[in-house]
């Protein structure tokens, strides 16, 4: 059968959905002639020897040309020969003991940035190094042909300096004025423009004041601010881009002559039967022309209970297959499915918030032409006064360089780094600077239900009150099954003595349970007025029975399990101020139960659309609202929000929409954002303010004429550190204790991987 | 004074070696994986980065 086939019936009994062949190929890119690269997650590499084990495992396969592990990002890099295809890496990784994840090569394009900052920083630093040496012997008192001739060398080292490192903030402020706009990067740009213009013809004319250390230095420091607000985005884009892709990246196509070929999702077109096996996710949107299973469609609806799928049901893109394998015939592109329309809803969404403008381009909005016109009032100023062009120009050249907005270019960005360094330690990534200050803002928070308040799974209710004896026996059926109540129960039996019985044949009933023959006897777990021989005899609401020949054994009784934490957060929001609400697309029963036990008002049944709509609604009432979602059907609400936030386990669109992922389990991670946020923008008024207190002194010295270059390389590094040195203070407070869930191991090794 | 300017240019020489000597490093992929750079030392086996093709096995 080879790589071609579906395997549906082998399917059935792995326990995790398999990376087929198809998916490695896909996500692989050709490198070299007849050679290709596949880059694999592995967030469980924590060691030296890990590293080995890996790389001896995937070297040794037939194939495989060279792997090499990278601790710090936790990526395997493989490189492999395609002749007969891919080497199973996944597979043998996962008996080495590393669950591995396939990543994206082809998405990932962004890697130049980065280093362009730091060689730029580089440049600046060497050339701002030796600049301030020759100019520490001219403030000295160097006599003047030493310093004419230093004053030349400065401007050699600093020409090319300036033209290199500089260009990434003449860039950005050119873009700016370009749209009509002014940025931060205008009066810095301009800025040390003017001071290196007049400083070369101060040299050229043996004049005894050159700026080339201030515009080089103010480059220097400016650059470091600009690369840690750079790298802080890229660690939080690579941890959340290391998590599990949930979306499917194919399917198994059947062709006429009924050969099996893997198709990458954008190919497959409406009309193609598509052979989906029991966990996998459904590609595009479809009908089920053969097969009987249940999905799980929490993603896409938010519901948690799972629904029946029988010949003739509608599927929706992105839900999960869990029982059996099913025959589907496509009935919509993957650009006109579910998924798809859910990102045109929110970048349509995503359009109100662009609106927004960032703190920094506000306070350079202001300052930018008070600092302009000052200085052209000071030349006006000193050529009625004195008449003299080249002093007036001089001293206004000079109120521009002061006025440079070192410490104000720096105010903001340090203090976001260090809240997203804060936030990162506590297991919260944060998407850039702006969703910090829009965080800041907020006065209402929205929760999704499933998977965000509660876990996606289900829980055993009161499971002490269960004989252990049926108990561990429904949980040793259970082992067989993938659907959530069957998991709820191996874990509620996890503790247990295994069940004596043995069973011969066990076999799924989709829609149903689980039928087991043990000798004679016949088990049965699942519905109830199935599992029994006559209906009549239901015992209470269980919701799963469990059954020996018909006859009552015991019922079980499921209830959504909150997440970790979730009350004490809901209660830390509502403390500092904010407005709770539940907006779910689940049923009323169980959003209702889970609003009471939290005790905070509710919707239920909710569209994707209604939720956009209910936070426009919020919106246009004067409130910003937080939006905290996993599914797919929050991603519009998530785009519209003021400020947004998901959960690790959340569907990628979701992840990429939020501003904000959280990786552990515990839901306190909710307020100690809001808080961070909140003293962060607390600091970064505080640094604007230091900084217009600098200018406020520095100013009429330089107005009056009486700044030379020593005083504004003190002036401009005292202020520089001074703001720093208050964004440090960010960097204590305690983190939240991290809760050991099983299901957040993964997670947590992120976490390391990028710390 | 005149007699320690031959000191300027070395200074000025010294410094731009170091310059290019992190750049040669940062393109030459030294700071890619710092974690496991320290580990790898403890490895018996040679040890090529993957940019650099091995011979086949």
């Amino acid at each position: 059968m080879g790589c071609c086939g579906s395997g549906a019936e082998l399917t059935a009994a792995l326990p995790e959905a398999r990376s087929s062949d198809e998916e490695v190929l896909l996500a692989s890119r050709i490198v070299a002639d007849g050679m290709r690269q596949t880059d694999l997650s592995v967030p469980t590499m924590h060691c030296g020897a890990c590293v080995r084990t890996i790389e001896k495992a995937l070297g040794g396969l037939a194939g495989v040309q060279s792997a090499r592990a990278n601790l710090s990002t936790k990526r395997v890099t493989v490189r492999w020969h395609f002749d007969d295809g891919p080497p199973p890496f996944v597979k043998t990784l996962s008996r080495a003991g590393f669950e591995a994840y396939l990543f994206d090569v082809k998405s990932d394009k962004e890697d130049g940035a980065l280093s362009e900052l730091i060689r730029a920083l580089a440049v600046a630093g060497f050339a701002s190094s030796n600049i301030m040496l020759l100019s520490v012997s001219i403030w000295s008192g160097a006599e003047a042909d030493t310093r004419d001739l230093f004053h030349w060398l400065s401007m050699t080292i600093a020409l090319p300096a300036l033209a290199y490192s500089g260009r990434i903030f003449f860039r950005s402020g050119w873009r700016a004025l370009r749209h009509g706009r002014t940025n931060m990067d205008v009066p810095i740009s301009l800025g040390v423009l003017l001071a290196f213009g007049m400083s070369v013809y101060e040299t050229v004319q043996h004049g005894p004041h050159a700026y080339f250390d201030a515009s080089i230095s103010l480059l220097f420091f400016l650059l470091i601010g600009r690369t840690l607000d750079y790298m802080m985005r890229e660690r939080a884009r690579l941890a959340v881009r290391s998590l599990v892709q949930l979306a499917a990246r194919g399917a198994f196509v059947v062709q006429a002559d009924g050969t099996q070929v893997y198709l990458p999702v954008e190919e497959i077109l409406p009309g193609m039967s598509i052979m989906l096996g029991a966990g996998e996710r459904v590609p595009v949107d479809a009908t089920v022309s053969k097969g009987d299973s249940e999905l799980d469609v929490a993603p896409v609806s938010g519901e948690s209970v799972p629904l029946r799928a029988t010949v003739g049901s509608t599927v929706r893109a992105g839900t999960l297959n869990l029982t059996g394998p099913l025959t589907l015939v496509a009935t919509a592109k993957a650009s006109n499915s579910f998924l798809a329309e859910m990102i045109r809803m929110m970048e349509a969404a995503e359009q109100g918030r662009s609106g927004y403008r960032r703190i920094a381009d506000r306070a350079a909005a202001l300052y930018a032409p008070v600092v302009h016109v000052a200085a052209f009032l000071t030349f006006i100023g000193w050529m009625v006064a004195t008449g003299d062009l080249h002093n007036a120009i001089t001293i206004a050249i000079a109120v521009l360089i002061i006025t440079c907005p070192c410490a104000l270019g720096l105010a903001v960005p340090i203090v976001q780094v260090m809240a997203a360094q804060r936030l990162f330690k506590n297991g919260i990534m944060v998407k850039d600077g702006s969703s910090i200050e829009r965080l800041a803002e907020i006065d209402a928070v929205i929760f999704d239900k499933t998977g965000t308040l509660t876990s996606a799974a289900p829980r055993l209710v009161s499971a002490e009150h269960i004989d252990s004896a049926s108990l561990s026996l429904a949980a040793a059926l259970a082992l067989h099954s993938r659907h959530p109540y069957s998991q709820a129960l191996v874990e509620a039996a996890a503790g247990l003595t295994p069940s004596p019985v043995v069973f011969d044949d066990i076999t799924e009933q989709a829609g149903f349970g689980l039928q087991a023959q043990s000798g004679a006897t016949v088990y049965r777990l699942g519905k109830p007025s199935w599992a029994l021989a006559s209906p009549e005899s239901i015992v209470g609401a269980a919701s799963v029975a469990l059954t020996q020949n018909g006859q009552w054994m015991t019922g079980f009784c499921f209830e959504d399990k909150l997440r970790t934490d979730a009350a004490v957060a809901v209660v830390k929001l509502k403390q500092s101020g904010l407005r709770v609400e539940l907006v779910s697309g689940d049923r009323k029963e169980p959003v209702g139960l889970v609003a009471a036990a939290l005790g905070v008002p509710y919707r239920s049944g909710v569209t994707p659309n209604e939720k956009v709509a209910r936070i426009k609604a919020l919106s246009a009432a004067g409130q910003k609202v937080f939006m905290v979602g996993d599914g797919l059907n929050d991603t519009p609400a998530l785009g519209a929000a003021h400020a947004s936030m998901a959960p690790a386990s959340a569907s990628d669109v979701g992840r990429c929409a939020a501003d904000f992922v959280f990786l552990r389990q515990s839901l306190l991670a909710i307020p100690l954002a809001v808080s961070v946020a909140r003293e962060a923008r607390r600091l970064i008024r505080q640094n604007l303010a230091l900084a217009v207190a600098y200018n406020v002194v520095a100013v009429p010295i330089a107005i009056m004429g009486l700044v030379t270059p020593l005083i504004a390389a003190v002036a401009m590094s005292g202020s520089s550190i001074l703001v720093v040195a208050n964004a440090l203070r960010l960097k204590g407070g305690e983190g939240i204790a991290a809760s050991a869930a099983p299901g957040t191991i993964s997670a947590a090794a992120i976490l390391e991987a990028a710390e | 004074m005149k007699d320690y300017f031959y000191l300027i240019p070395i200074a000025f020489g010294l410094g731009l070696t170091a310059l290019t000597a992190f750049m040669w490093s940062l393109k030459a992929g030294q700071y890619d994986d710092l974690d496991g750079a320290a580990e790898r030392i403890l490895h018996d086996e040679t040890d090529a980065p993957i940019r650099t093709t091995q011979p086949g096995r």
